[in-house]
């Protein structure tokens, strides 16, 4: 038995529709799960790997 | 051997220290490091590069979620990687049992211990909803070719 939390409150995830998907690209590996409620979205949770960075650039002039 | 030009490496990790200051400067209150925060956009607000401060035109708001955002981990310093210095959050960025209906896209980290709540960086994921569960925001590993924030 697995409780999660839904819009109706913590509920076995054995009474709910799993639904899962995901995206991987150059700029992130995400992953979400849903779990459906005769047909309503009661949870979804997503996880985002960051794959992309912010870089400067440290460049010192020539005279 | 020759001289050579270079932004030193050493100078790279103290800027992300805060140790130069080449114009006006704050007086800070001690030599601890600053308190970052993370702050969620909707898809809709115009994020990025200009962003000098955090406010929370364009922010998401939700069930659990509070405006602002949350704590940064920060336990590990800036670092050098050979000639890179890099700095990564050293946890994953997590709002927990929220219900964000509005998709969202984007996430600005900003200094909150700063007066005026400096913006650092922003980042950008695929658009998003939540509904009662948990948004995750993995960090990269932690070096000078993947870390998030870097100095090369």
């Amino acid at each position: 038995m697995t409780i999660i939390t839904t819009t109706k409150g913590d509920m076995d995830t054995s009474l709910l529709e799993k639904e899962t998907g995901s995206i991987d690209d150059e700029n992130e590996f995400t992953q979400w799960i849903e779990y459906w409620l005769d047909g309503e979205l009661v949870h979804r949770s997503v996880h985002v790997q960051l794959k992309r960075n912010v870089v400067l650039d440290g460049i010192a002039a020539a005279f | 051997m020759a001289n050579t030009q270079a932004f030193t490496n050493q100078g790279k990790v103290d800027l992300m220290n805060g140790l130069h200051a080449m114009g006006p400067s704050v007086v800070r209150g001690a030599t601890t490091k600053d308190v970052y925060n993370a702050a969620l956009f909707l898809v809709t607000a115009t994020r990025g590069a200009g962003d000098t401060v955090y406010n929370t035109t364009g922010e998401v708001s939700g069930t659990n979620y509070s405006a602002g955002g949350v704590v940064v981990t920060t336990a590990t310093a800036p670092q050098l990687d050979t000639t890179t210095a890099h700095f990564t959050p050293s946890a994953s960025i997590v709002y927990s049992n929220v219900t964000l209906g509005t998709a969202f896209d984007a996430v600005l980290i900003y200094n909150d211990t700063s007066a005026t709540k400096l913006a650092l960086s922003v980042h950008t994921f695929g658009s998003q909803t939540v509904t009662a569960g948990d948004f995750t925001l993995t960090m990269p590993t932690d070096d000078g070719t993947t870390g998030l924030i870097r100095i090369a």
